[in-house]
């Protein structure tokens, strides 16, 4: 599957996106998580209730953790995604700070 | 069928298009709202205006936040970042918005330091790594993106990282719609509320759209079937006579939203008297500033800002566009002088404007030649 939604002209000011927690730092305050092919540092603090561990699914927005989720909620939401985007995983790295 | 055929579901898609048409009197015009601009896309994208019944007219809101910025603010934006060792960070959807004299990305071909990010963390780690350097975020966004900067303006001051600062665009979605409603050539029958919006406020701030004026609003998520499922929703308020805040997106928005993300806002930020929104004029307690507490990392405060109200050019319709008044395709500059590679206003530059949208989907096809509905 494809990365969707991550070019640099898409909007990422409303789009939040799935992704499969990998591993969860010590404090818990962050983790790293597989956004749609692309493992990324991720904010848990808007989700410190929750408890979270690797193979969660939860919504991501601007690197922070919004939700926790089902796996067939975040693969729903991943499909559709991928058909609402327009490029692919390599787009993602270039919005990435240099 | 053309994008249904994609998805995974199209049994339960014609399923939840035959009980719309169930439920659309025929003898009625409907006119609802989707609010936000990730609705817009998808609505277009999936071609799910096609298979609406013809009675049945979506609105396109102003929950897209770069659409609805104003020029004047980006002006000041780039004004702060022409000062000397000033990195301007924002993220990848404002760099083509246009400025007076050029968005951010044509002020970067002119030299100015303009860095794309994906993260506000990661405009901390820019101003970490560049310490004779100040890093301004640009930040824009609804109550969906305004958490994660409090967060970040929350660690600034406890690392005291001195050179790095919040250009503060946040808005708020609860007074746009009141706007729209107050809004004297405006008539909606119901609005497809936002579903990120509404994972951090919950559904109760929507209360008064139904108690106060009536009108049924379902919270929604952004698949086809969950779109189409609260267009049922509202649909079946309306043939009962009722307004009523339904939450379509369960699965993901908790009816009082999240507390720790409010309760941080809350912290970091205070309403703003008034705020200019494109297409919207002036909307009081419509926006978010930073806290006096976080005055060093306020842009607004560290830096002279211009502050001119820049008014659009005057073809450009994007204030009737937004409100709903006028289609895309009726804005005498839409697909000529306005396009997505020269975007003249801002609801064409974002995916998630109504402009772009109705562009990339909508110009090229007959709009009524997959209807689905039988009723139609």
């Amino acid at each position: 599957m494809q990365a969707p939604m991550e070019s640099d002209d898409t909007c990422r000011t409303c789009s939040a996106i799935p992704g499969k927690i990998v591993e969860v730092s010590e404090s818990a305050h962050s983790a790293l998580v597989d956004v749609a092919g692309v493992t990324r540092q991720v904010d848990l603090m808007l989700i410190q209730d929750e408890q979270l561990a690797p193979g969660d699914w939860i919504l991501t927005h601007v690197g922070f953790g919004l939700s926790k989720i089902t796996e067939d909620d975040a693969l729903g939401h991943l499909h559709a995604l991928e058909i609402l985007g327009e490029r692919g995983t390599e787009s993602y790295d270039q919005s990435r700070v240099t | 069928m053309k994008y249904l055929d994609e998805f995974r579901n199209p049994q339960l898609i014609a399923k939840a298009v035959d009980e719309i048409c169930r439920l659309a009197d025929p003898q009625r015009q409907y006119r609802l709202m989707e609010v936000c601009g990730g609705h817009t896309h998808a609505i277009y994208r999936f071609g799910l205006k096609d298979l609406l019944p013809a009675n049945i007219e979506l609105i396109h809101g102003p929950g897209c936040p770069v659409c609805v910025l104003p020029m004047g603010r980006i002006d000041d934006g780039l004004a702060i970042a022409a000062q000397p060792d000033v990195i301007f960070a924002a993220f990848g959807d404002m760099m083509r918005v246009p400025g007076t004299h050029g968005s951010p990305l044509e002020h970067k071909a002119r030299g100015m330091n303009v860095r794309v990010i994906y993260s506000p963390s990661d405009a901390i780690k820019l101003a970490q790594s560049n310490p004779g350097k100040h890093v301004m975020f640009f930040a824009i966004g609804f109550e969906t993106t305004a958490p994660s900067t409090a967060l970040t303006l929350l660690r600034a001051k406890a690392e005291r990282l001195h050179n790095f600062s919040v250009f503060c665009n946040h808005v708020t979605i609860i007074p746009a719609i009141r706007a729209i409603l107050d809004s004297p050539d405006m008539r909606i029958d119901g609005f497809i509320g936002p579903g990120h919006v509404s994972t951090v406020i919950g559904c109760r701030p929507y209360e008064w759209v139904a108690r106060n004026e009536g009108k049924p609003i379902v919270v929604s998520g952004f698949e086809p079937l969950d779109l189409l499922q609260s267009i049922a929703m509202i649909l079946s308020q309306l043939q009962k006579g009722e307004a009523k805040v339904e939450n379509q997106y369960k699965r993901v928005v908790p009816w009082e939203g999240n507390g720790a993300a409010l309760r941080w806002m809350a912290d970091v930020f205070q309403l703003r008297p008034y705020f200019e929104w494109r297409g919207l004029g002036f909307i009081s307690q419509s926006a978010l500033r930073i806290r006096e507490s976080f005055a060093e990392w306020d842009a607004e405060q560290r830096f002279q800002v211009p502050g001119i109200s820049v008014t659009d050019p005057k073809a450009a319709q994007c204030g009737e566009v937004l409100k709903g008044v006028l289609k895309p395709s009726q804005c005498k500059l839409f697909s000529r002088e306005c396009t997505p590679d020269n975007p003249v206003g801002s609801l064409m530059v974002s995916s998630e404007g109504s402009c772009a949208a109705y562009y990339n989907y909508e110009l090229r096809k007959n709009p009524k030649e997959n209807s689905l509905c039988t009723l139609a």
